[in-house]
């Protein structure tokens, strides 16, 4: 089951030369079902995607997304449809991101806007650590954790 | 007017980032399982950030997706899961936190050993970075499924980074004919909304139904939430819940035990709760269940057929049904009863706790497998749950109808370890994902109840149990 001694299935769309270094991925519904694991998404950045564009996408594979720094967009699934269309027929066909403006833009300049929380936004944009973030709120962690302690002992054995 | 969903919520939140309702929050963490797979990334990341974990006494963990079902004395074969596995106990020893070790009777699989080591409690939060935590809420809890990033947050800062789910109240009225099990109402469940039906939600499940099931007939029905697309199901505490916890090793004692089922009785929704969506269900309407493609979703009744996809209008629907029955290799029209399998898993957390055991025992008491089945595997959730199946002489019933007997862990649900189909094998599983290549590459899935898999195992292809009858 070495990775290494299997052979790039030619069919397969990644493997087509023209989607080569492609930075943008665009998927039907309830994307990323059924993993928890980072490693879809991590599988994901290290092909070198930035951003994954679908009509949905499954919980804990968004947030996952979010939390390595891989932006999951949200569009209609029309649109998708008429992005997927476009991809096949124009070769070389590239979309621009723009989390600050929240936008993808065709070629031809035509803009889709998309919804992003605004903490995974600034998150997002300034590359910010979570962890770092949560622990300025250390001392409320604490004291609810104390009074937590108080009221149900059973919990801190 | 509360759902027990918003009373779980509110009890935990501990700061949030504005004052709209759709806001992230920071929620506090009761439990944090940990298990091999998820954790490595998270530890040595939290080590390289010179971090501790915030509280030890939260933490429980136990290496089950990669450890060997067979022998374990001459330790792991294999040299990636010998690592995950050796990572784990580095990490737990160096740290300190309490872990079962792979000969510890008590190791098992996460999802079993919480609830029964009495380290899962109503009115918890808990966490693990495994999709399938969602088991935990049958007890009253808010259990969520995590990834790797968010297992270091939550060992970093015992806090976890999200929004509020809407609630959905799934209800089940009614009487279960005979045979059917929790397995089928959640595969029932998931063929009426879907994979994707529950996502942006936390399940509550109700009804009569529901309250009449066993603890691991609701940790069955919650552990599948997530198929649903649901990040939490669960089930208000009862009686049932309350009986199942007392006595076990990390459940409260004396008068802590009168406190705390004092508090956990509360945990329920208020009778006037709103509930973002409700679906209600028939129990009496509720035949076992047989998933015939490569989603839960994709799943008819004992009695039907293997769907055809010249019926369905959608194209993209039409395309991914063909496409499952070519993965399959299953051809239209076919009558379930006459697909005929080649191996039988009964195992993983979906299905591997006790009442699961003797229910499969019961139908394949004095009889053989099959002489076309090529390997029928019981694989028990914990080593508790195993030594209670020995003294219960479960182990000989299955020996003698010519299945494996073997130690406690994840095996055939996943193919991360020695137990996996190959390329083209057809299984008849109580596991609960049939994607393509989980069982193994090429493997083929059909996910049932330990029932229906004992009784497949018996007949060598599926067969309707309640035509069995007791
Ligand atoms: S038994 Fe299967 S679903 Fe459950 S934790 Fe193990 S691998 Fe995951």
């Amino acid at each position: 089951m070495d990775p290494a001694q299997r052979h790039p299935n030619p069919e397969f769309v990644l493997n087509q030369p023209r989607y080569q270094a492609a930075k943008i991925l665009l998927a039907r519904a309830n994307f990323g079902c059924g993993s928890s694991r980072e490693h879809a998404p991590w599988a994901l950045q290290d092909y070198g995607f930035r951003v994954i564009i679908a009509p949905s996408f499954a919980d804990i594979f968004f947030n996952n997304c979010f939390k390595i720094g891989l932006l999951p967009i949200i569009l209609d699934a029309a649109i998708l449809d008429r992005l997927f269309n476009a991809v096949k027929s124009i070769e070389g066909y590239s979309l621009t991101v723009d989390l600050q403006k929240q936008t993808v833009a065709t070629p031809e300049n035509e803009e889709f806007s998309f919804a992003v929380d605004v903490f995974r936004k600034h998150c997002l944009l300034n590359g910010l650590d979570e962890i770092g973030l949560t622990l300025q709120q250390a001392e409320k962690i604490k004291k609810f954790e104390q009074k937590r302690r108080d009221a149900q002992p059973w919990l801190f054995m | 007017m509360q759902t027990l969903y918003d009373k779980l919520w509110n009890q935990h939140v501990v700061h949030t980032e504005s004052a709209e309702p759709d806001s992230m929050a920071l929620i506090y963490i009761d439990r944090h399982l940990v298990h091999e797979v998820t954790s490595p990334q998270a530890f040595e990341s939290l080590k390289l950030a010179g971090r501790k974990p915030w509280r030890l006494d939260s933490i429980l963990a136990v290496a089950d997706h990669n450890v060997p079902t067979t022998d374990r004395s001459h330790g792991i074969h294999d040299p990636i899961s010998r690592l995950q596995v050796d990572t784990l106990d580095q990490n737990c020893d160096e740290l300190g936190i309490t872990e079962f070790k792979m000969q510890d009777l008590r190791q098992g699989i996460v999802h079993v050993i919480g609830p029964e080591q009495g380290a899962t409690l109503p009115g918890m939060t808990v966490v693990c970075g495994d999709s399938h935590t969602s088991t935990h809420g049958a007890f009253g809890c808010l259990a969520l499924g995590i990834g790797t990033s968010e297992v270091e947050h939550v060992l970093a800062t015992q806090c976890l980074l999200m929004k509020k789910a809407k609630a959905m109240c799934i209800s089940v009225e009614g009487r279960l004919g005979l045979g059917v099990t929790a397995k089928d109402i959640a595969l029932a469940i998931i063929g009426e909304i879907g994979t994707a039906g529950g996502t942006g939600y936390a399940i509550e499940f109700a009804g009569d139904t529901i309250r009449a099931l066993s603890m691991e007939g609701r940790m069955t029905l919650c552990n599948m939430a997530i198929e649903a697309g649901a990040r939490a199901g669960m089930v208000a505490v009862d009686d049932t819940t309350i009986d199942y916890i007392q006595g076990r090793p990390f459940a409260p004692k004396g008068e802590l035990w009168n406190k705390a089922v004092t508090y956990w009785r509360a945990l329920q929704s208020d009778a006037d709760a709103v509930f973002d969506r409700t679906v209600a269900l028939d129990a009496a309407q509720i035949k076992p269940q047989v998933t015939w493609g490569t989603s839960p979703e994709m799943v008819t009744t004992i009695d039907g057929m293997v769907p055809d996809p010249s019926l369905i209008t959608d194209e993209v629907k039409r395309h991914d049904m063909q496409q499952a029955l070519n993965y399959m290799g299953l051809h239209a029209n076919t009558p379930i009863q006459q697909i005929t399998l080649d191996k039988i898993f009964i195992g993983s957390c979906t299905n591997s706790r006790i009442e699961d055991l003797r229910s499969a025992a019961q139908i394949v008491k004095g009889k053989r497998i099959a002489s076309t089945i090529r390997q029928a595997l019981v694989v028990p959730g914990s080593g508790l749950v195993k030594k209670q199946a020995e003294q219960e002489g479960l182990d000989r019933i299955f020996l003698a109808a010519g299945f494996e007997w073997r130690e406690p862990g994840c095996s055939m649900c996943l193919a991360m370890n020695d137990d996996r189909l190959i390329a083209g094998e057809r299984c008849a599983s109580t596991s609960n994902r049939n994607f393509e290549g989980r069982q193994g590459p090429g493997g083929r899935t059909h996910l049932v109840s330990p029932a229906m898999a004992a009784a497949a195992a018996i007949a060598g292809h599926f067969v309707d149990v309640r035509e069995i009858g007791e």
